[in-house]
């Protein structure tokens, strides 16, 4: 089957291909800025999805991979003077290698105690961040100011920023899309099914496991580094939040796991929501609340997410919903 | 140096009976249902602030205060079960975790809006303790011996009640236990309650201890993880003495690297038994 006469494949590229060439045509600052942060949600729940909907393990501190690669392309980029692409990348090699060294291990064990162990990760990373001195403890640091010169000063520096988010963003969902269609990715969709009848029907599940994390974990590194590079600083507060962790899983639940275009709904969705609450003058004190009385709803009726739902019941729409 | 360690060991001690309280919670529910309470830490702050009011409105002592706030939150267990638990108690473990996060989500969305996250404390003072060189607060005293008590309650409970063997039964083997004729749900719904109720006390207890916020509960949750498996997920002794393990590691590791590193050695050791013992130090399995 050729991927790219799939309509499957290309509706989610186009959406945000789209998306991100409108925004740099107007040329708005602010609108930049919404998209930016939209663009990083799409992309941290696509990620993730590739390994939690993929093969059904939920890691639950997946934002620690966001903080490290961002820690070291943050330090790369103000301390030593890399550029930002070159940074991103090394940002993302580290999550990923973390994320090698940390799955041989953790990926043993199953359901809610692997769920807890990448929670005890984020935590104590959080912790030894704050205590790492190259990293500045736990004021952080902050962006040496002649970075911004390179990219033609710190206006044209964000929109830099923004089009290597756009690109990023992309080769997620075309990653997502390529491992869910590939041998690999059916490999991945037995041991989320039932891990020992896989191993029996020769599914090699611990390499395939861990090439899986890693590569969920490559993406995040890479999106955290231009993150905090646009925000010019970064703290082990704003890194490790385990709050944003949990969002990314509510985001993917939302769009429908194991789905490429669902973390996409599912981030926006999520994102317009929240906007929506905070912003509403009857729910804005209560805005968590009224999020956590949909999420529940979501969960106890809606499980597959919007995308498995529609798939569900309209099956001709299936070729355009992967 | 050494009378040093000594208070500073005997201070994390009686914390840790404390903490093992707020774990057993956690760990009840994980052995009788195989879910992980997310709304753990914000129904430990309701047991702060149902004390803070019961004391600061009604005048009512702290530890008299700890049986009303034991009651609500069982009421407020079983309604967590029955609204937002029971339909995804056979569903995969995202399912439980997300619902459970999203009632963690409403109650301190509620008691944000209510409370505001100004921090609290109870001015209550019982004064302290003078044995040898060691000055130990009372209130510490009393929050271990309150601990001591709700243990021991809950295992005369689980050994030597009917509705106690019955969950001991259905966290043994559901399916076994439906067919001797023990109604499930209700057994569920009830355990669910009994780790919501001790969460809520040891809140009450810890709200004794330290001023608080409605997002402290989240730091304890936390360590009930690390609690739970130290002590083995699903035992409610193993809690207990995983908390005293704690708690002593606070008080030990202060002594030796600055108080910064308490959590990286914490959630290290969390990991390193989830990978060489996940079933806890006094797990069987």
């Amino acid at each position: 089957m050729k991927f790219w006469r799939q309509p499957g494949f290309w509706l989610p590229l186009v959406l945000v291909l789209v998306w991100g060439g409108v925004v740099l045509f107007i040329h708005q600052d602010l609108m930049r800025e919404t998209a930016f942060i939209l663009l990083m949600a799409v992309g941290l729940a696509s990620s993730l999805n590739i390994l939690l909907g993929y093969t059904g393990y939920v890691s639950f501190g997946h934002i620690v991979f966001f903080g490290l690669g961002g820690y070291t392309g943050f330090y790369l980029i103000s301390e030593q003077g890399w550029s930002l692409s070159t940074a991103a990348i090394a940002g993302g090699l580290l999550s990923g290698l973390i994320a090698l060294l940390v799955g041989l291990a953790v990926l043993r064990l199953r359901g809610a105690y692997f769920a807890l162990a990448t929670i005890g990760i984020n935590e104590a990373a959080r912790a030894f961040v704050s205590n790492f001195e190259p990293f500045g403890g736990a004021t952080g640091l902050f962006v040496n100011f002649s970075a911004y010169q390179k990219y033609g000063g710190a206006g044209e520096a964000l929109w830099t920023t923004f089009i290597l988010l756009w690109i990023t963003t992309m080769v997620v969902l075309l990653v997502s899309y390529l491992v869910k269609h590939s041998r690999f990715g059916l490999g991945l969709l037995a041991i989320r099914e039932d891990e020992d009848a896989a191993m029996v029907m020769v599914v090699k599940a611990p390499q395939a496991k861990t090439i899986t994390y890693v590569i969920s974990a490559f993406f995040p590194g890479v999106i955290g580094t231009l993150y905090f590079f646009k925000n010019g600083n970064i703290e082990p507060g704003d890194a490790f939040q385990l709050h944003m962790s949990i969002e990314m899983l509510v985001m993917v639940m939302l769009g429908g796991m194991g789905t490429v275009l669902g973390p996409l709904v599912g981030a926006v969705g999520y994102q317009w929501l929240r906007d929506y609450l905070l912003t509403s003058p009857i729910f804005k004190d209560l805005h968590l609340a009224m999020a956590g009385v949909i999420l529940l709803l979501i969960i106890l009726f809606v499980p597959t997410g919007a995308v498995g739902w529609v798939r569900g019941r309209f099956p001709r729409l299936r070729r355009f919903l992967e | 140096m050494w009378s040093q360690l000594t208070a500073s060991l005997t201070d994390g001690l009686l914390l840790g009976f404390v903490y093992g309280v707020a774990a057993m919670g956690l760990t009840l529910i994980w052995g009788v249902m195989s879910v992980i309470n997310l709304a753990h830490g914000p129904v430990i702050a309701l047991g702060m602030f149902g004390t803070y009011l019961l004391f600061t409105h009604l005048g009512l002592n702290p530890y008299l205060a700890l049986i009303p706030v034991a009651g609500s939150g069982l009421l407020l267990g079983l309604v967590i079960y029955v609204v937002a638990v029971h339909r995804v108690i056979n569903a995969p473990h995202l399912s439980s975790l997300l619902a459970t996060f999203a009632v963690n989500m409403i109650i301190i969305g509620i008691c944000t809006a209510v409370f505001s996250t100004s921090p609290q404390n109870i001015d209550y003072s019982l004064g302290s303790l003078e044995v040898a060189f060691l000055t130990i607060p009372a209130s510490r005293l009393i929050g271990a011996i309150g601990a001591i008590l709700v243990t021991a309650g809950l295992y005369l409970f689980l050994y030597f009640t009917r509705p106690g063997k019955a969950i001991r039964a259905v966290a043994n083997n559901r399916n076994a236990a439906e067919l001797m004729g023990i109604p499930s749900s209700q057994v569920l719904a009830l355990s669910f309650g009994l780790g919501t109720m001790l969460a809520a006390m040891a809140g009450g207890l810890i709200a004794t201890f330290f001023p608080f916020t409605i997002l402290s509960g989240g730091p304890y949750e936390l360590k009930s993880f690390v609690i739970c498996v130290l002590g083995g997920l699903g035992h409610p002794l193993g809690a207990l003495l995983g908390g005293l393990i704690l708690g002593l590691l606070e008080g030990l590791i202060p002594t030796f690297m600055p108080v910064s590193w308490v959590p990286v050695l914490e959630f290290g050791l969390f990991v390193m038994v989830l990978l060489v013992r996940p079933s806890g130090l006094l797990g069987a399995k």
